[in-house]
């Protein structure tokens, strides 16, 4: 066993401050949006969450890609964990999303393009998980879940912009142009846009301090694979 | 020294040697086929299908048919080739992989259109209303060959994992929604006289996904086959 590298130390405890901060700054700086109340609240760490997730995917298609190139497994493990963490937090941003949508849009859900795309990912990455749960090769699961993360993180923007024609969104676009169809929008104070922007990066933070614990996790998981095989041999 | 046959020749060969099987065989068109006409049917009596609600869901029912179909086909298709160990000859063969993949992908193809050309009449039969417009048929022909541009290459994983009758449905499905939304809306255009001008947007998106995912398949394929 390694003990945890100072580094990582270092990180965890900064994002654990950053984090703190962040709350502070959402519920005592930010200012009460006028007509939404409370709830608008939400908005900071829903929009920092559904950005964490895009990354996630993201880095999990790249790592697919290097994987593909490379064939060296600790690429696959970058991916496992990115999507394992890009889940979570989509998960997470849905979840608010409904919390935020009940009281302004007087429905948890509509059939939104944001909201649906959001949640066919979802699924795309859930098929991911059971992709390798099905395969017990390692080398075969990693060759077969690197193709699926390309394929999966391709299809999302196509299904955002498919959707998109489909239905005029009703989702607020809060930075840069308004649609007048959207419902819940409202004009960011320089505070408010500020506390946004600072939530962003504390996610960001903790997506990174996040992805270092769980690929620790995994390579000490390879170990325990390791030793049992040691055992019986 | 080393002697490959030349790409064509390749996907010829195996588009080929998979119409030949289907041929005398039979067992996946038949079972494509009768299964597509049990979603009909079923269709018809969960949806309630009178002649006024008919006509707003007709591009729905046909496409879901032709996927639930395909998923089908596509499992056959791929699981045929592992069960018999065919695959593993195929691979030896001295040619390049991606044409194996061509290979496939038309074939499999060939046999959704060889369904969607009986279904269709059929629907037509039973609803007693004329489904045919050329736009119908060319986004019959788009939509079927971005879903098996992408299935195939789902397909041919999902056969070499343990639950692979489970898989191909959950890998395939939420990625292939483009294609369904795209594929139904402009039938649905056809279908109700929209003029072609109106439409152009998603044959587009059809064309655009067509080209993305067969490009991207073809890159990809060599990295699920080798061993």
């Amino acid at each position: 066993m390694t003990s945890k590298p100072r580094l990582l130390k270092v990180l965890d405890i900064t994002t654990f401050i950053f984090f703190i901060l962040a709350l502070l700054m959402v519920f005592f700086i930010a200012p009460l949006e006028k007509v939404m109340g409370a709830v608008q609240k939400v908005f900071y760490f829903h929009v920092a969450a559904g950005w964490v997730g895009m990354i996630s995917f993201m880095v999990a298609a790249i790592a697919g890609i290097i994987y593909l190139v490379k064939k060296d497994s600790k690429w696959d493990l970058v991916g496992y964990s990115a999507v394992e963490i890009g889940i979570a937090f989509t998960m997470i941003n849905v979840i608010t999303g409904a919390i935020w949508a009940r009281p302004i849009w007087n429905a948890w859900w509509t059939w939104d393009p944001r909201l649906t795309t959001a949640t066919i990912m979802e699924l795309v990455y859930f098929a991911y998980l059971m992709l390798r749960q099905g395969i017990d090769d390692p080398e075969r699961r990693n060759r077969f879940s690197a193709v699926y993360a390309i394929v999966g993180f391709i299809s999302v923007p196509l299904t955002f912009f498919s959707i998109r024609i489909f239905d005029r969104t009703i989702h607020p676009v809060v930075i840069g142009s308004n649609d007048p169809s959207a419902v819940g929008a409202f004009d960011m104070t320089s505070l408010m846009l500020q506390t946004l922007l600072f939530s962003i990066l504390v996610f960001t933070i903790l997506f990174a301090d996040l992805m270092w614990h769980r690929i620790r996790l995994g390579q000490y998981m390879n170990r325990v694979d390791e030793l049992k095989l040691k055992i019986q041999d | 020294m080393e002697h490959k046959t030349s790409f064509y020749k390749a996907l010829k060969a195996v588009v080929w040697k998979d119409l030949m099987a289907e041929l005398r065989s039979k067992e996946l068109i038949s079972g494509m086929l009768v299964f597509s006409l049990l979603v009909i049917f079923i269709f018809n009596f969960s949806l309630e299908l009178s002649p006024s609600t008919r006509a707003a869901v007709t591009a729905g029912v046909i496409w879901v048919t032709i996927i639930f179909a395909g998923t089908i086909g596509l499992n056959r298709s791929m699981a045929v080739e592992k069960d018999r160990g065919c695959l593993d000859g195929l691979l030896l063969a001295p040619v390049d992989r991606t044409a194996i993949y061509f290979g496939k992908s038309i074939a499999n193809w060939i046999f959704m259109l060889i369904v969607a050309a009986i279904i269709l009449p059929i629907y037509s039969l039973l609803y007693n209303s004329n489904v045919f417009s050329p736009g119908l048929i060319l986004v019959i022909l788009l939509g079927s060959e971005g879903y098996v541009a992408v299935g195939t290459l789902l397909a041919s994983m999902a056969v070499q994992a343990r639950t692979r009758d489970i898989l191909l449905p959950i890998l395939l499905f939420p990625v292939i929604i483009p294609i369904l939304i795209a594929a139904v809306k402009a039938s649905n255009g056809f279908l109700t006289g929209i003029p072609f001008a109106e439409l152009t947007n998603w044959i587009f998106l059809l064309i655009a996904y067509d080209v993305i995912f067969t490009s991207v398949a073809f890159m990809v394929f060599d990295a699920i086959v080798e061993e």
